[in-house]
């Protein structure tokens, strides 16, 4: 009977399930900031404005270049032929017998950085002109504009997308079981080969999924309602000493 | 007179469009210079090439004794000199108010935030907008995004206030709070450089009035001039065309 099946392949293995989910976790919560960190950079990279001349032009040129070959190559493949080519490949041409967890989290980051480039540039173009106009007229360069103005307001908007994301890694961080990672589908294969339960045992793992990817979701939508803020503000009574309107040419920095 | 900005030969075109044609222009010190003139006739782009949003083709523009188009030259300190106001009002939208006036203070002219704040305080109370503090942008009306906007620029200190049709996305009972703020301004003698479509408040309140049309200063001078005496043909026609 499945039922006490499942009961007793839990409570003989949980300790197996709740490591691999750890891992499953671990990995896919770093790899998914390090790849909405590397999507930031790359993003904000392949957003500057390009000279009409001069040598800043050709290093953009190349560097942009180069960043959308990285971005075609990890979109363009899966990512378990990703593993296997640069966990075996670092082997075999550099020598480097990488740890496992390592070379997961560097899958992982590497991947997720290419699809997140994509949804910042696309974040940064969807945001009106006008924002960045109004930072350039105060005086903010490219980085000063894109920290202090634009980069919030396209985070926000790409929350969702890099939950997406993180739902996705939750879930293909299984592919890495061909590079031997013990993450979760790859501990199930183990309990499932001594017991021979497959149905039962992959069963469990995939509630453990579901759970982990639920409780993402849900934790997700709560910050980005806090990141919204109330739909009203407060008055502000004012207390402070302020100068009237008629002295105020009297400035702090006088030097016209 | 001292001249704060002095444009000479500056020409602008967008591939084979010359939008700008050898433009002389300079505004003094204290002076208040309203630019009309038809839709399309490079008003906007001329303010922009001032604060060099655009980048323009040909000419200089002096600024304190150098031509900031050169090479070498800080673009963005100077841009800190000039505020500038845009039809669309622009403000930051993941700042509230205070902060949109702060922001600029503190991360390009490295003021520390308790001075930012009383800077910020005092020009939002020139606008009339000091009580909506905590207010983030889509929780105002067009006008009061636009105090806010004149306010952030303000609390840059600018030699020379820009503004591009500062109430023509305002719908007409806004227009008017707008407009006397910027009065105010005008009165307590701030350099300003205003692009309008508003005759009757460039008459009332400018210095000296330019026509531009298809990209060249037809005429400029005071506004009993242009408006009542003005020598060009140009200017008649458009003037006929606007003030009927
Ligand atoms: N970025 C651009 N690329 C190409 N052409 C442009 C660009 N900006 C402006 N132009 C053209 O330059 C000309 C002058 O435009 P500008 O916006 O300066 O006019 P304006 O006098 O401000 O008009 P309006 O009163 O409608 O604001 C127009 O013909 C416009 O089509
Ligand atoms: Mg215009």
């Amino acid at each position: 009977m499945s039922f006490d099946w499942i009961v007793k392949i839990m409570s003989e293995n949980w300790l197996m399930f709740i490591r691999g989910a750890g891992i499953t976790l671990y990995i896919s919560i770093i790899g998914t900031i390090l790849g909405f960190i590397i999507g930031l950079l790359v993003g904000v990279i392949r957003t500057i404005p390009i000279p009409e001349r001069g040598v800043k032009k050709v290093i953009l040129k190349i560097i942009n270049f180069i960043l959308s070959v990285y971005i075609e190559i990890f979109r363009g493949t899966p990512m378990i032929v990703q593993a296997m080519v640069i966990y075996y490949g670092a082997a075999l041409a550099f020598d480097i017998d990488m740890n496992r967890l390592s070379a997961a989290l560097f899958i992982v980051s590497i991947n997720t950085g290419a699809y997140m480039s994509e949804i910042v540039r696309g974040g940064i173009v969807s945001i009106d002109k006008g924002q960045f106009e109004a930072a350039h007229a105060i005086g903010m360069n490219h980085i000063q504009t894109m920290v202090n103005v634009i980069l919030p307001q396209v985070i926000r908007n790409i929350l969702p997308a890099t939950g997406n994301e993180f739902v996705i890694n939750i879930k293909d961080t299984s592919v890495l079981n061909v590079i031997s990672v013990t993450e979760l589908y790859f501990q199930t294969k183990s309990v499932a080969g001594n017991n021979f339960r497959y149905f039962e045992s992959f069963f469990i793992t995939c509630i453990i999924y579901f759970i982990m990817t639920f409780t993402v979701t849900r934790i997700l939508r709560s910050i980005e309602r806090k990141i919204d803020g109330p739909d009203n503000y407060v008055m502000y009574a004012n207390q402070m000493q302020v100068d009237r309107p008629e002295n105020m040419m009297n400035r702090t920095t006088n030097d016209i | 007179m001292e001249h704060v900005i002095d444009i000479q030969h500056l020409s602008k075109s967008f591939g084979a469009h010359e939008v700008l044609k050898d433009i002389d222009f300079s505004v003094d010190k204290g002076e208040v210079v309203c630019i009309i003139g038809s839709s399309g006739s490079g008003k906007s782009t001329l303010l922009r090439c001032v604060n060099l949003l655009e980048n323009p083709s040909g000419g200089r523009i002096i600024y304190k004794g150098v031509n900031i188009l050169d090479d070498n030259h800080d673009v963005y300190a100077y841009r800190t000199k000039l505020g500038m106001v845009f039809q669309q009002f622009n403000l930051f939208n993941n700042h509230n108010v205070l902060d949109n006036c702060i922001v600029g203070q503190t991360k390009v002219l490295k003021h520390s935030r308790e001075d930012a704040k009383k800077v910020a305080m005092k020009y939002l109370k020139v606008v009339g907008m000091e009580q909506y503090i905590n207010a983030k942008p889509k929780q105002l009306s067009g006008g009061q995004k636009q105090r806010v906007a004149i306010a952030r620029a303000l609390s840059m200190e600018p030699d020379v206030m820009l503004f591009d049709e500062p109430t023509s996305a305002l719908d007409p009972e806004m227009v008017e709070e707008v407009l006397k703020v910027m009065k105010q301004l005008a009165e307590i003698g701030l350099t300003m450089l205003i692009v309008t479509h508003e005759m009757e408040f460039a008459k009332d309140v400018a210095d000296r009035v330019v026509f531009m049309d298809g990209g060249v200063i037809v005429e400029e001078g005071c506004p009993e001039q242009i408006f009542n005496n003005p020598t060009q043909e140009r200017t008649r026609e458009f003037l006929k065309r606007i003030l009927k």
